[in-house]
């Protein structure tokens, strides 16, 4: 299946999933024909695979813009799963509460499973409970329990019951898998700083989808909305930066030059 | 002899006979008594221990009369009326009293009077076993007691001694409109002799707080045969949970925790305790979370007894089924806690929390997810220009850098083996340590927010500055990965 990646948009067009979302309104692309991805695509609830290096936490940004762009609007009210396993959190840690986007922060629950097949089965269970708003799995290198038989599993159930779940796979290889979507993701040089040339700026991230169910396959560069959420932290109010006004000249009034 | 630690150094609370003998009193400092004997032993007193023994007792004295209270920190109160009959009279009854304490090794002294009050003066100063029933002869039996058998404050009984009035009958001899006069404090019955006199005659009222024993729900069964295999073991734990869900249904409560005791033929027992994230009663989900801690139950010769014990139970109301059927939504969410808790443990399930430190590792706490998750908290929002990674590591791991000395910016690093050239980077952020909980040789750090050549985003610091006199050349170290 060898396919040509192409640029489907370009990191100044792509600024956030939601804008785009507002941009194209939903269900212009119908589902399953064929078509390329696209983040406003309104697409079936069930397990997603995201492919990334164990250095890099693109692919946790990813998994959590996808499973915001799948709970919508109702974002702050349904707790949420993040499942790892103990050799995930050796290798890159646990969430940051400050780091995730603020309407994330109240809802987290953690486990730390100690064993791949409890953080299947945690991963299972979660999926199962139509309480929650969208489970994360992570899992690092290739476990043994995490087969074909595992992932079709963890696909009925996320069917079944409405829930996603996104499988975040650190240092993985691309196995048998029963997943609906299967992505590479890895982190992308950052734009440019607003003020500060020599500092990073928000994070870009390029992200390649080489197996879907009723999709082309295809390579993205996405920025924003993939954790950073610079823009939208301004946007939130009681945010200190929102109270600054922006600089600008000001127009000279008529009255004002008469008297000055 | 007991000892409570003051704030003059430690009090003696009491003192057994030898040690009365030598000049111990309750209420004497711990140093007085050893200036007067050096040898003398201090055993710290137990407060609580002692409170919950006298609970237990007063329950206990239920035996001879309806109500009791615990009098702290050392009496028991107890509404005898009209039950003297069934132990053969009233003295008959104090002798049975006396003598059940005896049996236990306590030493007690008890009398029964019209009134609480009275009651509590004659069996503290009066007579052993004094037995009181005419209501008026209160004032003339109790007259030559001392005034400390009023139950009053320390200072005033100071105060009714230098007066001159050292017993009951002196200040029932005093006219009432004087003593009215002085001591006019009507709000609490420590400070006025006056209402304590009328309580003892019974002239104001002195109501008990019974004390009522509220036993756990519990189911139990006892088994014709005993059991050996673990399917029959799980029917029975499901017809117990059914058991207690009726009982705790009755007492409009849900269980918080579980305790299962099983009974072996040969006298062993063992024992699982569950514990729900929020209070329920759905007897399913009960024996759900029990049969996922019946895998290494060894039942040997057979199970012949089961019991299930809410310890700990909390109010539970009937919560409203939606009309198309859906239950709850928090009703699952603590269901699917109570599941995953029971499998991996509490300590694998938890919750962040913020908390009140610029430390970053500190500035998250884990906690075990309660009722409350889902609502929504006060959203605090962090300043803009701090930028938090996504992922902190549990330890940051120390790395080898290349920078400018002394302050300069990082230029390159190793970690886990690979070589990164530091592309762009924004810093530092000084983060001080906490001083106030901290040895004085913490180091500060400089956080840096590097990318390397690949895109990668990391949170790197440098613990400590060149010549800050709190160590040799400061090392680097990789915090957090950045989305």
């Amino acid at each position: 299946m060898s396919h040509a990646p192409h640029i489907a948009s370009s990191a100044a067009v792509l600024p956030t999933l939601e804008r785009l979302r507002a941009a194209f309104p939903a269900g212009a692309l119908a589902r399953g024909d064929g078509g390329d991805w696209s983040p406003d695509l309104a697409l079936p609830a069930s397990l997603w695979e995201i492919f990334g290096h164990g250095d890099d936490v693109s692919a946790e940004a990813f998994a959590l813009a996808c499973a915001r762009s799948f709970a919508g609007e109702n974002m702050p009210a349904k707790p949420w799963l993040w499942v790892q396993d103990r050799a995930s959190i050796r290798r890159s840690g646990r969430p940051c509460l400050h780091g995730l986007s603020p309407h994330l922060r109240s809802g987290l629950i953690h486990i730390a499973a100690p064993r791949p097949v409890d953080a299947l089965w945690a991963m299972e269970e979660g999926v199962r409970c139509r309480a929650l708003s969208f489970v994360i799995g992570e899992l690092a290198e290739d476990p043994k329990p995490l087969d074909f038989t595992a992932t079709r599993r963890l696909v009925l159930a996320s069917e079944a019951s409405g829930v996603p779940l996104i499988l975040v796979r650190k240092d993985g290889h691309a196995n048998l898998s029963a997943a609906r979507m299967r992505w590479r993701a890895a982190a992308a040089p950052s734009l440019a700083h607003r003020w500060n040339e020599r500092a990073p700026g928000a994070p870009t991230c390029h992200a390649e989808l080489f197996r879907a169910r009723g999709l082309r396959p295809g390579a993205f560069h996405l920025a924003y909305g993939i954790g950073g959420d610079d823009a939208e932290r301004a946007a939130w109010p009681g945010d200190r930066l929102d109270l600054v006004p922006e600089l600008r000249d000001r127009p000279l009034d008529a009255d004002r030059l008469a008297t000055g | 002899m007991l000892v409570t630690e003051g704030a003059h150094g430690p009090r003696i609370d009491a003192a057994n006979p030898p040690a009365a003998a030598i000049g111990a009193r309750a209420g004497a400092r711990l140093t007085d008594a050893r200036m007067l004997d050096p040898g003398i032993v201090a055993v710290p007193s137990d407060h609580m221990g002692d409170d919950a023994t006298l609970e237990k007792m007063a329950l206990a004295a239920q035996r001879w009369g309806p109500w009791s209270a615990p009098d702290r920190p050392d009496a028991i109160l107890l509404d005898a009326t009209g039950s003297a009959h069934l132990a053969g009279g009233e003295a008959a009854m104090l002798a049975e009293i006396e003598a059940r304490y005896a049996a236990q090794g306590y030493d007690a002294r008890s009398a029964i009077a019209p009134t609480a009050g009275a009651a509590w003066a004659l069996s503290h100063y009066g007579a052993a076993h004094t037995v009181l029933l005419d209501p008026h002869a209160i004032a003339a039996a109790l007259a030559p007691l001392p005034v400390a058998a009023l139950r009053l404050d320390d200072d005033l009984i100071v105060l009714l001694t230098r007066l001159g009035l050292k017993s009951i009958g002196d200040i029932l001899s005093v006219p009432r409109a004087g003593l009215a006069r002085r001591f006019r404090n009507r709000r609490s019955a420590d400070a006025n002799p006056l209402m304590r006199i009328d309580q003892l005659t019974g002239r104001l009222p002195e109501p008990l707080v019974p004390i009522i024993a509220d036993p756990p729900a519990q189911a139990d069964r006892r088994l014709m045969e005993p059991l050996r295999h673990s399917d029959l073991v799980k029917r029975v734990i499901g017809d117990l949970a059914g058991d207690l869900a009726r009982t705790l249904e009755a007492k409009r409560q849900g269980a918080r925790r579980l305790l299962l005791l099983l009974w072996r033929v040969d006298g062993g027992a063992i024992d699982r305790r569950v514990e729900l994230a929020s209070p329920s009663r759905d007897p399913a989900h009960i024996a759900a979370l029990f049969d996922e801690r019946l895998d290494d139950i060894d039942a040997g010769l057979g199970i012949d007894q089961a019991r299930l014990v809410a310890i700990w139970a909390e109010p539970l109301v009937h919560g409203q089924v939606r009309l198309d059927g859906e239950n709850e939504d928090e009703g699952d969410i603590a269901r699917l806690v109570d599941r995953l808790v029971t499998r991996l443990g509490a300590q694998a399930v938890r919750s962040p929390r913020a908390q009140a430190s610029h430390l970053p590792e500190r500035a998250q706490r884990w906690a075990s997810v309660g009722p409350a998750i889902g609502a929504t908290a006060a959203l605090q929002l962090d300043l803009g220009f701090h930028h938090r990674p996504l992922k902190l590591l549990d330890r940051a791991e120390a790395i080898t850098v290349i920078y400018a000395t002394p302050e300069g910016l990082p230029r390159r690093f190793r970690w886990r083996g690979g070589l990164h050239d530091i592309v762009r980077v924004e810093g530092p952020e000084r983060i001080a340590p906490e001083w106030w909980r901290e040895r004085s040789s913490a180091r500060l750090r400089d956080y840096y927010r590097i990318e390397d050549e690949s895109g990668r985003r990391y949170w790197i610091y440098r613990h400590g500055l060149i010549g800050d006199g709190r160590g040799g050349i400061p090392d680097w170290y990789l915090h957090g990965l950045f989305a």
